[in-house]
């Protein structure tokens, strides 16, 4: 199997060493061929008859934003091995951060560009906070903590009436524009597309950038072992503090934009369930292999979101007794648990594993079974 | 013979620590002269490994200090209680920014004016956790006038100029050679985040200048063409040397080396004596060691201290070691060294 591979990928040889010296281009190109083959697919049966390009658009656009998160998270779990279960706190900080200075709530109206970098310094702030008082903990403890702090965002949000109106959310949230040249619409979902996806490849290659840095190997070291790390010289306090700050600026600055795009913030929006979809993409995807966590979750938005629908159409079509009761999207949870579940007992190390873990596990099984 | 020259590479005095009721260390002085090889002695539980730790500030000591090259490093740490107004003081000032702020607009406080004037406050208080977690040399130096002193901490001593291994050697495990060692270089290489993200020319011929090093290293510990290999998948006596290698990157003045020889045959003990002589000899580093091998002791050191029960019993040459009556009765027990 693994020789077929190599007779198809023989001519484009030259190509991948090409982008191999320049990852940064080629992580672009790759992102902007699959931004333009994605839409053009819908067109072509059985997709089209899902639903319209439009709708389809909309759907990689919001599928695109969860990758990016699950991408931050992944610099928390998957390079410095912190297990963050509040991860939706700051994705809900960066979408009230730009609620604040963006709607008639507050009536002020401050540009949506420089505002994405706000969302990110606000995250990396919260990032920090959260990061100082939890520097000693490790694993489970960890975990607890963040999953406190995860509850704690979106509830003082809830509760803090005044600032937030409560429960409603704020809504009318400024849509992002180019003056003279692109107003960003609610029924035009292109430009947006265009965005998101322009911003997912910045933040990859960001991210593939400070894996291979001087920074990414203390992380790494920190994962490994963090005493012979401090004994290498490595100030573990600053360096996980850095994880912290990265990882939650990613999620501050998708904050912004998901904000932008719906154009309504709720505290309902950023319950444990958007952590945990995260968590559950870069588990599926391969911890600590950027590329892998955002296809993981870029499939499982599209799971949950086109093919639970599906079901429910296909079922309700049939009219079959009993299961047309049903509403297949209430238990997009009930697939996350699945998931989780599933890579943990078949395959711990994702679908697309990282390059180091992939060792570690051993090889595959189907890589085995080539070779013989 | 090369005690005589200078100051020495790190002097303890009265260093004491204790773990509950249980001394572990107690009122130990010490002094490594500058370009030897010492070693500390001693039998189980004398508390050998616990004076490393202090030495390599894995622990604060509960009393005593130890300087590095002249530099008192290691001190109790002092004025804890006093901790708190660090985080306050530094805030002050932006909830006096803040509050001028509300008064400014009239103290009509809008939806805006609060959140503003709250994130103000919010982001002094962030200011002040960071420098308190930073710890710059500046901020120790202030803190030191209010009476707050810390111990450094292990990574500041690597940067002081001290390096370790470990009794139980602890690479990363699932790394490969060549990246446990360029991380053995993390505080000689100045590159920034910023940079990182950037991929400036200075981060590009670091990172180049870095590899180009680490594998010399390699070769010095006799490990070349095993770069790509996993650190775990190495045998025994190879991960030792790893070990070994990722200390040296860090360019030290001192080396600790806690029981090199642990679990070797004779002849990789043979290799790694030959070794530990050649990184004093090329490359000019002061070494201390643990070792339980006498073979090994006797062989390499100029000066032998011999704890236990956390206290210094003797120090000295080995020859003085070797028929020194005390050191024979804590090894052997009483009868022992009577009957000698």
């Amino acid at each position: 199997m693994s020789r077929i591979g190599e007779a198809i990928g023989a001519p484009f040889a030259p190509v991948r060493t090409f982008f191999r010296r320049h990852r940064s281009l080629g992580i672009f190109v790759g992102v902007l061929l699959i931004s333009i083959a994605l839409p053009l697919i819908t067109r072509v049966p059985p997709f089209d008859g899902i639903q319209s390009t439009n709708a389809w658009v909309n759907a990689f656009t919001t599928a695109a934003i969860y990758a990016m998160l699950a991408m931050g998270l992944n610099v928390v779990i998957g390079f410095a091995g912190l297990l963050d279960l509040g991860y939706a706190a700051f994705f809900a900080l960066g979408g009230y951060t730009y609620a604040f200075v963006a709607s008639p709530f507050t009536g002020v109206h401050l540009p949506f560009w420089p505002m994405l970098l706000a969302g990110g310094v606000v995250g990396a702030i919260f990032g920090v906070l959260l990061g100082a008082p939890t520097l000693r903990l490790r694993g489970d403890y960890l975990a607890i903590v963040t999953l406190g702090f995860g509850e704690i965002v979106p509830i003082t949000l809830m509760n803090a009436d005044k600032f937030t109106d409560g429960v409603n959310g704020i809504g009318g949230i400024d849509k992002p524009n180019i003056p003279g040249i692109l107003q960003f619409t609610l029924t035009n979902p292109w430009p947006m597309y265009g965005l998101v996806i322009m911003l997912f490849a910045l933040i990859m290659i960001m991210i593939y950038r400070l894996e291979d840095s001087r920074l990414g190997r203390t992380w790494d070291a920190i994962r490994e072992d963090e005493l012979a790390a401090e004994s290498s010289g490595v100030n573990t306090v600053i360096a996980k503090l850095q994880a912290f700050a990265v990882g939650a600026s990613i999620a501050g600055i998708v904050g912004v934009v998901n904000a932008a795009k719906i154009t309504i913030v709720t505290p309902d929006q950023f319950r444990f369930a958007v952590s945990i979809s995260a968590l559950a993409a870069v588990v599926l995807g391969g911890m600590g292999n950027t590329i892998g966590v955002a296809t993981g979750a870029f499939i499982i938005y599209l799971f949950q979101s086109i093919l639970l629908k599906q079901l429910n159409t296909l079922v309700e079509n049939f009219n079959i007794p009993v299961l047309n009761q049903i509403d297949f999207l209430e238990f997009q949870y009930v697939l996350y648990g699945i998931v989780l579940v599933l890579m943990m007992l078949k395959r711990p190390q994702g679908i697309f594993p990282a390059h180091r873990r992939m060792r570690e596990f051993g090889p595959l099984k189907s890589a085995k079974r080539g070779s013989k | 013979m090369s005690a005589a020259k200078g100051k020495p590479m790190l002097k303890a005095r009265g260093v004491t620590r204790k773990f509950g009721g249980l001394v572990a260390v107690s009122n130990v002085d010490f002094e490594i002269p500058r370009g030897s090889i010492s070693a500390i002695i001693g039998p189980n539980g004398a508390g050998k490994t616990t004076f490393f730790n202090v030495i390599a500030g894995i622990y604060a000591p509960t009393s005593g200090t130890i300087e590095l090259d002249g530099k008192p490093l290691i001190s109790p740490p002092t004025g804890a209680g006093r901790e708190p107004i660090l985080l306050l003081v530094p805030t002050i000032p932006f909830i006096g920014l803040a509050i001028y702020f509300l008064i400014a607009i009239g103290g009509d406080t809008g939806l805006v004016e609060g959140v503003a004037s709250v994130s103000v406050a919010l982001l002094g208080f962030v200011c002040a956790l960071l420098l308190n977690i930073v710890r710059p040399a500046w901020y120790n130096r202030v803190i030191k006038r209010i009476g707050v002193t810390r111990p450094a901490r292990p990574n500041d001593m690597v940067e002081a100029g001290l390096a370790r291994t470990f009794q139980n050697i602890r690479l990363y495990k699932s790394l490969t050679t060549l990246e446990n060692i360029l991380i053995g270089m993390h505080v000689h290489m100045r590159s920034t985040f910023l940079g990182a993200l950037f991929k400036s020319r200075q981060v590009r011929e670091e990172e180049a200048a870095a590899e180009q090093r680490a594998r010399e290293l390699l070769a010095f510990v006799d490990l070349s063409g095993m770069e790509n290999e996993l650190a775990k998948n190495l045998p025994y006596g190879k991960q030792r040397l790893l070990e070994i290698a990722r200390a040296l990157a860090s360019r030290p003045k001192l080396l600790l080396l806690d029981e090199p020889a642990a679990g070797m045959n004779p002849k990789e003990t043979e290799e790694m004596t030959a070794l530990i002589r050649r990184i004093r000899d090329e490359l000019g580093i002061t070494i201390l060691l643990i070792e339980h091998d006498m073979r090994v002791v006797m062989g390499i050191s100029d000066h032998i201290t011999v704890l236990d029960h956390g206290e210094k019993i003797a120090e000295g040459l080995p020859k003085a070691i070797r028929t020194n009556p005390k050191v024979i009765e804590a090894y052997l027990g009483r009868g022992a060294a009577a009957g000698h």
